[in-house]
């Protein structure tokens, strides 16, 4: 019989992940793993991996892993590129880390177009540590800090950080997916597939991917789906921002 | 062998490129400018690489990144900015990569001021980061000195796989002196690192699944936290038996001893000069490492002889002070002179404030 699927050689079959029910990350990671494979980069790639719920798919992975402080993944990467340009560095990434604590070091590193790519989980929440405000969060969405709802005049609004990536010089490709369906995790299959080419041909790339956070939003899995359509991406338009030959 | 005369910044700056270091990442903040400066042309000529950082907290984690390809690297700061750096410091240390820190130390707390003071001796020797963390603490008192350690202090990273953190100060940092240069180390001599570095694969102190290599400093639990903290305990242990350094300066018979490192400790020679040009036997304790502390010509002071040892630090209060106070005999008195917030010890004042102290 043809095997048609199955793990690739990237991830442990005898290890669980650790991601709720109806959690995004397992999917893009999943996707990640996958292009690293087909890619044939597995044995020379280092994925940074910062603090929050994003780095739990280390505990699945075979590529070489590194741990970086909240926020400073960007600036961990800068430094592991500079000093071994044969080394496929990737960063992965929540919106606590890239959006709040990580801007500085996120904005930095793309606008001097440092050699790397950077994919960013957007879960409009921080979920490792139960579901606080994050950057990301929708005007009045509830978390546990705020609990009547995000409002602009007291909490800002969502920020938008493809399209902040997009605006500077330097990057080569910045897009925004979505994994709430099969349709759009296909797509951001392409899109972490051009990302991970960009890289390879000297470059800095940056995929938003829109998730779902069903524990953090006190949602199901088919709730938070339904949220993503009708409000996420209403803030969160998909598609590419920025595509330099 | 030239002598050079060179500007203690740059002077340290060339003397990283000479020890083999080949990544800086740093953030501008005076008195140390000349440092990246240096290093922004000099890294490009020898195959290296510069970066000037968003913030010293990024240069701090540029450093943690290249620090793990096995590169000889090195970040530099001042004052207020280590304290930024702290984050990046603890990862460095948790993690167990080398790296070589230079503080050109300026006048705090906050701000402070530019003017060249020692008040990070507490926070370079005891608490550089989070969670325990220890960096190995040289302290040069002259240009030629902090060429000599900021060469050395590379090995010292690599051979521990910790921070070594060169603490001298503004004075030290923008003077110029008479130097001789170390020679440019041979890359290919430089310690083997290939069996921990994350950019190979396979077997080493940080592999798991078999083949796959990762840098960090979380443990997943709290024994193994506990077990790899055992083994800094007994690193630290390492270099308290084995790597102190100090200088022992007219100590033979000295009866009023100082103890002073880095800037200071060149107004306490003076000091000392001058008190046996009048038949007062005064001698120095220097120390050059900070930390590991050089307890035991401390301890070996002999309370039948010496009558006083009195701490000169650019720095109030005094922060070296409690070190010596920790291993002297408590039999002696040991009392502390200093000026702080910029303001440069001058020998008169130092002796004259010594004098009285008699």
């Amino acid at each position: 019989m043809e095997k048609i699927f199955g793990l690739p050689s990237t991830v442990l079959e005898q290890m669980t992940h650790q991601f709720c029910p109806g959690c995004g990350h397992g999917i893009v990671d999943s996707l990640l793993m996958h292009e690293l494979e087909e890619m044939g980069v597995k044995e020379n790639t280092a994925i940074v991996w910062p603090v929050g719920c994003s780095p739990m798919a280390g505990s699945v992975s075979t590529i070489n892993q590194v741990s970086a402080a909240h926020g400073r993944a960007a600036a961990v990467a800068t430094g592991l590129k500079r000093s071994s340009k044969d080394t496929f560095v990737i960063c992965y990434q929540g919106d606590g880390d890239l959006a709040a604590i990580g801007t500085a070091e996120t904005i930095h590193a793309a606008n001097r177009g440092e050699n790397i790519t950077v994919i960013f989980g957007n879960n409009s929440i921080y979920g490792m540590t139960g579901g606080q405000m994050a950057p990301t969060t929708m005007l009045g969405q509830l978390s546990t800090t705020t609990q009547s709802g995000r409002n602009s005049e007291q909490h800002g609004n969502p920020i938008r950080m493809a399209e902040i990536i997009a605006g500077l010089e330097a990057p080569k490709f910045v897009a925004r997916y979505s994994v709430h369906d099969a349709k759009h995790v296909m797509q951001t299959k392409q899109g972490i597939k051009k990302a991970l080419e960009v890289n390879k041909n000297g470059g800095y790339s940056f995929i938003e991917v829109v998730t779902m956070c069903p524990t953090g939003w006190k949602m199901t899995p088919e709730q938070s789906v339904k949220k993503i359509v009708e409000e996420n991406l209403k803030v969160f338009p998909l598609g590419v921002l920025k595509e330099v030959d | 062998m030239k002598k050079e005369f060179l500007k203690g910044n740059e002077a340290m700056a060339e003397a990283a490129v000479r020890a083999g270091c080949r990544f800086f990442a740093g953030y501008p903040i005076t008195p140390q400018n000349e440092i990246p400066e240096h290093l922004s042309r000099r890294l490009f000529e020898v195959g290296g690489e510069f970066v000037q950082a968003e913030s010293e907290v990024a240069a701090s984690y540029m450093v943690y990144g290249s620090s793990m390809t096995g590169t000889r690297c090195m970040t530099s700061s001042s004052g207020c900015g280590l304290a930024l750096k702290a984050e990046g410091i603890g990862y460095i240390t948790g993690a167990r990569l080398p790296a070589v820190v230079i503080n050109v130390g300026r006048g705090g707390p906050g701000l402070g001021q530019i003017l060249p003071s020692q008040q990070d001796y507490l926070s370079a020797t005891k608490a550089p980061s989070n969670g325990g963390a220890r960096a190995f603490v040289l302290a040069p008192s002259n240009v030629q000195e902090a060429v000599d350690l900021v060469y050395e202090a590379f090995d010292i990273a690599d051979k521990y796989r910790c921070v070594c953190y060169v603490l001298t100060d503004g004075v030290i940092g923008n003077m110029m002196e008479g130097v001789v240069l170390p020679e440019m180390r041979d890359l290919s001599s430089l310690p083997d690192k290939s069996d921990w570095v994350v950019t190979k694969r396979g077997p080493g102190p940080n592999t798991q699944f078999g083949n796959k290599r990762i840098i960090t400093s979380w443990q997943n639990t709290g024994e193994e936290l506990e077990a790899t903290n055992q083994v800094f305990a007994d690193m630290l242990e390492g270099w308290k038996a084995n790597e102190t350094r100090y200088e022992a300066y007219q100590m033979d018979d000295a009866e009023v001893v100082f103890a002073a490192y880095g800037t200071s400790a060149r107004v306490a020679k003076t000091v000392v000069n001058k008190m046996r040009a009048e038949g007062i036997k005064a001698g120095l304790l220097r120390p050059i490492t900070l930390f590991p502390f050089p307890e035991k010509p401390f301890e070996a002071l002999d309370a039948a002889k010496v009558k006083k040892v009195i701490c000169l630090e650019m720095s109030i209060p005094g922060q070296l002070i409690e070190d010596v106070r920790a291993f002297v005999d408590k039999k002696i008195p040991v009392e502390h002179f200093g000026r702080s917030g910029g303001v440069i010890l001058k020998p008169e004042e130092a002796y004259e404030a010594s004098k009285k102290m008699l």
